[in-house]
């Protein structure tokens, strides 16, 4: 393939304006908006008078901002390729591929580019989802005063948590295995580019649409979303259901091209057992996004119905229950959850023996562990409904369900912890994040066995013990697997290093504040502290104050980060090696930024990624081979 | 990058250190789970206040009393792992012994955790059906306690944002203040009138989410005199984080004198109580009695 | 890029990332939130004393509110004109005596249970300058209820056939028709005491819960008890 298509030069400035480009995208966007709430005004009267004078169109909110998103995609350029299809255009394969800074504000079919767009912007949403983490941590330094009225408090833990979930779903297999799962099996694209590119600008949108709840009243209901309370609230439940719904089709989407890329597209010699661990933590967190992801687009668009058109499928007054939304949304959330810690495993297992210099031990084990992580968090849901009033008899299965699951969990931390027996282990950046991944995901871990024994749970479900369960598995497992993953693997996206010192102040700061601060939480939920609470007992303002002062100095050490990223990669920007961890894997092979076409001639594997001490690297392009096409 | 196996041979080395690492967690489980039983125990809540407060303090004190060697093992692991094999400044061509796998270590492990699993799923369902635990089970519960059937019923109402109790036994008199008599075995209706609440008594050890239109039942066996905290755990809108209230159990002769003085309280309101709509009750009064066992989630 | 170009740029974006966030952070919290009025304060024989008078409308108006059908409260202020603030700063340990005008018609209790006032001084209220011990939950407007006082006291609706049902707040009481209520309750320690009203009224609103109900400024507020 030559490069002439991608290195002609690019148009000027003023030229690349006009045409399908993020500008027309936001032009187009804020038209749909409107033509979506006047449509919806226009079709349903003044108001919807279902329930009696509402006094608010419900399905203008949901119009508009389909109509919004629809305009935003179609102005970036998406429906392009479809139409010129309909109209008998032949089939191609790259609409544009122009070099510069502008690729990453428009739909780039280089499945590279996406990876960078996906870093940055899931970035900035998490930023304002830390924020929000802040505003909650002020609300409760005191339970007397209130910095924010009750009902906005509820809105701000919501969206803490809703565009967290919403967007670490997809936080290390957007940025990273768009980017380098093609090139880990030799191809040089994903099966299907358009979609990638797809699943990240409908992530930014459906961002958009939760940031602007607050417009619409807030919603009260946490991430949650328990119909009947969302069939009662505010119309900004449904900047919540609609951003869930987004997020919902663009999991869909990803998982999809990651599991057809990698059944379909990996090159010669690259058997099952030779792909990288990391590839194996893709699919099996893909297959889990394919499937559970449409039962959430299901549950939230039956509440949607509730909400617009008076439909019963929640309402215990008519003939609904509120049990059927609960059981919907833990049939998805269940799986979301391991569609987080996934990742985080295969991050630790890929980097260790990089950083051990040891082949990774027990490869079958850990991939059976991966699999079975994976089918077993279908069979697990109902323990974040045990004291529902669910039916008896289902408690002891799930309780043995969910116990079982540790099991191949275990898997995990036996293959890492033995990689590091008798290595060499080396304390770069990216190791001491694995590092602090095995023991916040140990304390995530055990303290899930608590909430997955029924008489214990009756003591913790719904206090601040579950909260400190899951931000030790998400955010000590992920979050801290994510930022090993970034300084793994972003000299290689960039071309720029990463300042190490201050890579290590990064981490000791989260490290030592992530756990001041969310360990206390353990205790706060022993002594009684219901969840999503604007207040609590005066004695327990002393652990309040602690957490809080813990989450402001973690916040801190987040800035930290940025400063990082911005004074790397921005001013001092030292060229990258090739190579600076010495990995064996295939990317590392590659130059600092990977090039356009990934490789020269696809490769052909011999062996899986992990050979440290028993063969030299096989090189990319054995001496006397000539270099042509592929 | 040539690689170079370790001098000693491997399997030698690795059984030895391995040992230290066994002998070292065995020596720390021993002295480090005794103290956290004797230190730590007392201190797991939700105490003694009643009969399922009791069992869920003991079983989150064997979870405790597990979850130590657990810890001590990952810490022994770790502590000398991460010192003995950090990579020195005259080793940074070293590449480690290329171990694969050791398929007695996977099945030792398996064995292990397979056991504690299964141990702990079985305990669990021990405690959980003898009596319930304190946690709510529908309107079908299978965890009775015994002689369940003389049990005192009390039906908690949670409404946006308060939680009342109705006592069918005392003439169906209603009351905003739970209280309850000493060394009784209580049976609790709860049921919510408009969205998902969740009656937790603290030091009762009780938790049964209230979904409207379903009647969620949770046992109870009171012991001594007790203030205990009712909260709500179920997010439920505005004021949920102000849905709480002080519960009592007092003895027989203050429960009767205060049960007479509520249900003189309540005369006067009780001929609007679930007058059915036709007959000119209140149009949304789904003020819900325990009906028999029906559907549920 | 000049590096003088990037320092430029990244300021520039600092700043703007700090007025979104600022501008983000001051909108919530003003967001549905209300100001406190603090009711004057008498003194008989060195108690502290409280006149507070309420009333509850059936529609509050654009002029009061971007939501001109949402039911509200509103309080008398100092200048004899009505606000619509639900947050009031009253004195610790005082004797609050509450005249209480209702406009609204009645939609009836949930739980006829709170038709019986609780926390009230002489357990009973006035209705029309009558004692009353019970209101029929059917013929309940409103309630005025502060969990954490144990207080509740329901007020009866407006009849339909009144001559003069008032439109838009403030209502008045010498023109519109309405019924009054009068009551004392004591206040104890100081301390934050939330208040709500329990008679779902919000129409449009699943279970009639939503909207105002769930709104502070409207149909609930704050107790904020001083020493």
């Amino acid at each position: 393939m030559t490069d002439a298509a991608v290195t002609a030069p690019s148009p000027p400035l003023w030229r690349r304006l006009i045409g399908f480009n993020f500008i027309t995208a936001l032009i187009l966007g804020v038209a749909g908006w409107y033509v979506g709430w006047f449509g919806a005004h226009a079709v349903v009267g003044p108001s919807l008078d279902y329930f009696g004078d509402i006094d608010y169109n419900e399905l203008s909110v949901y119009l508009a901002y389909l109509g919004g998103v629809v305009g935003f995609l179609v102005g970036l350029g998406f429906l392009n390729y479809p139409v010129r299809r309909l109209l008998g255009y032949p089939p191609s394969l790259r609409e544009k591929e122009e070099s510069g800074w502008t690729r990453y504000f428009s739909l780039c079919t280089d499945h590279k580019v996406v990876g960078i767009q996906y870093l940055w912007g899931i970035g900035l949403f998490i930023f304002i989802g830390g924020l929000n983490a802040m505003l909650i941590r002020t609300e409760l330094l005191t339970p007397h005063n209130q910095v924010f009225p009750a009902g906005t408090y509820l809105t701000i833990v919501g969206m803490h948590g809703t565009m967290m979930m919403g967007m670490m779903t997809s936080g290390i297999l957007g940025p990273f295995a768009n980017y380098f799962v093609p090139i880990m099996i030799g191809a040089r694209r994903m099966a299907f580019p358009r979609i990638e590119a797809l699943t990240f600008w409908l992530l930014m949108a459906a961002g958009v649409v939760l940031t602007s709840t607050v417009f619409f009243g807030g919603f009260p209901t946490g991430w949650t979303g328990y119909a009947p309370l969302s069939t009662q609230a505010n119309p900004g439940i449904d900047n919540y259901i609609l951003f869930f719904a987004l997020v919902g089709v663009s999991m869909t989407l990803l998982g999809l091209n990651m599991i057809v890329t990698v059944l379909t597209m990996r090159a010669p010699g690259l058997t099952w057992t030779r792909l990288p661990i990391f590839v194996w933590g893709v699919i099996s967190t893909s297959v889990l996004m394919v499937l559970a992801a449409p039962i959430l687009i299901a549950a939230l668009g039956m509440a949607a119905l509730d909400r617009t058109a008076q439909t019963s499928f929640f309402n215990p007054a008519i003939g609904g229950s509120n049990y059927l939304y609960e059981n919907l949304f833990w049939m998805f959330g269940h799986p979301e959850v391991y569609v987080l810690a996934l990742p985080g495993f295969a991050i630790v297992l890929e980097l260790l023996p990089v950083f051990a210099r040891k082949p990774l031990w027990g490869y079958r084990l850990a991939v059976s562990g991966l699999l079975g992580v994976s089918l077993l968090s279908w069979f697990v849901w109902q323990h974040h409904l045990f004291v529902s009033g669910i039916n008896g008899d289902l408690r002891p299965f799930y309780m043995l369900s969910t116990e079982l699951i540790s099991i191949p969990t275990g898997f995990t931390f036996l293959c890492g912890m033995m990689t590091l027996w008798r290595g060499h282990i080396r304390y770069t950046v990216p190791m001491l994040f694995c590092l602090a991944w095995f023991f916040n995901f140990l304390i995530g871990g055990l303290s899930g066995v608590f909430l997955s024994d029924v008489p214990s749970d009756v003591t913790t479900h719904g206090s601040f013990f579950v909260m400190a369960h899951f931000h030790y598995t998400i955010m000590g497992g992920l979050i801290f697997t994510f930022f090993a993953a970034i300084y793994y693997w972003v000299p290689k996206m960039t071309g720029w290093e990463l300042n190490e010192r201050l890579g290590k102040i990064h981490f000791w700061t989260m490290f030592i504040f992530f756990n001041s601060a969310f360990s206390v939480l353990f205790a706060v939920g022993f002594l009684g502290q219901p969840r999503r609470s604007v207040t609590y007992p005066s004695n327990l303002q002393f652990l309040n104050d602690w957490v809080s002062i813990s989450a402001f100095l973690l916040g801190a050490s987040m800035l930290v980060f940025i400063f990082n990223l911005v004074w790397s990669l921005a001013f001092v920007k030292k060229p990258a090696a090739a190579n600076p961890w010495g990995s064996r894997s295939i990317e590392f092979q590659l130059p600092s930024p990977v090039p356009v076409h990934n490789f020269d001639r696809i490769p052909v594997f011999s062996g899986d990624p992990y050979g440290y001490g028993e063969e030299p690297m096989p090189s990319l392009t054995p001496a006397g081979a000539p270099a042509g096409r592929d | 990058m040539a690689s170079e196996p370790t001098a000693a041979t491997p399997s030698g080395e690795s059984t030895n250190l391995g040992l230290r690492v066994v002998v070292a967690w065995l020596v720390l489980s021993a002295i480090a789970t005794p103290l956290v039983a004797i230190y730590v125990g007392p201190l797991i809540p939700p105490g003694n206040g009643s009969v399922q407060a009791q069992g869920q303090t003991f079983s989150n004190q064997v979870m405790v009393g597990l979850i130590t060697p657990v810890l001590c093992l990952m810490a022994v692991f770790f502590a000398y792992g991460l010192i003995r094999f950090h990579m020195r400044a005259n080793e940074t061509a070293l590449e480690g012994p290329p171990i694969r796998n050791d398929s007695r270590i996977q099945l030792l492990w398996l064995v292990i955790t397979t056991t504690m699993v299964l141990f702990l799923a079985g305990f669990g369902t021990y405690e959980l059906l003898k009596d319930g635990a304190g946690g709510g089970q529908g309107p079908d519960p299978i965890a009775l306690p015994a002689h369940h059937h003389t049990a005192f019923p009390v039906q908690v109402i949670g409404q946006q944002w308060e939680f009342t109790y109705r006592y069918p036994t005392l003439g169906g008199m209603e009351s905003n203040q739970l209280v309850l008599p000493e060394n009784t075995l209580v049976v609790l209706h709860v049921t919510s009138l408009d969205v998902i609440h969740s009656f937790w008594a603290y030091q009762l050890g009780v938790k049964a989410d209230a979904n409207p239109g379903t009647d969620n039942v949770a046992y109870v066996t009171t012991k001594g005199p007790l203030v205990f905290h009712v909260r709500c755990a179920e997010l439920c809108g505005l004021w949920h984080g102000y849905m709480f209230d002080n519960g009592f159990v007092v003895s027989h002769t203050a429960f009767t004198h205060w049960a007479a003085r509520a249900v003189a309280l309540y005369r006067s309101i009780k001929p609007y109580v679930n007058r059915p709509p036709e007959k000119g009750g209140a149009p949304f009064s789904l003020t819900y009695l325990p009906a028999p066992p029906g559907r549920a989630g | 890029m000049r590096v003088g170009v990037k320092l430029l740029l990244i300021a520039a974006a600092v700043l703007a990332a700090g007025i979104a966030i600022g501008f983000y952070v001051s909108h919530l919290t003003t967001l549905a939130g209300s100001p406190a009025y603090s009711v004057p304060v008498h003194n008989v024989n060195g108690h502290p004393v409280v006149d507070l008078e309420i009333e509850t409308v059936a529609a509050v108006g654009s002029k009061l509110s971007p939501n001109p059908d949402w039911v509200s409260y509103l309080v008398r202020t100092k200048d004899n004109g009505w606000q619509r603030m639900t947050v009031w700063d009253l004195p610790a340990n005082a004797t609050v005596h509450v005249t209480w005008f209702n406009f609204d018609g009645a939609s009836g209790l949930r739980n006829p249970y709170l038709g019986r006032p609780q926390g009230v001084v002489a357990n009973h209220i006035l209705v029309y300058n009558k004692p009353v011990d019970r209101v029929d939950p059917n013929l309940a407007s409103h309630t005025f209820a502060v969990p954490a006082l144990g207080l509740i006291v329901a007020v009866p609706g407006v009849p339909d056939d009144a001559k003069h049902p008032c439109g838009y707040a403030p209502c008045s009481p010498g023109k519109d028709s309405h019924v009054t209520v009068h009551f004392t309750f004591h206040t104890t320690t100081p301390g934050h005491y939330r208040w709500q009203c329990f008679v779902p009224c919000a129409a449009g609103w699943l279970y009639g819960f939503g909207g105002p109900m769930q709104t502070i400024g409207y149909m609930d507020g704050f107790l904020n008890v001083k020493a």
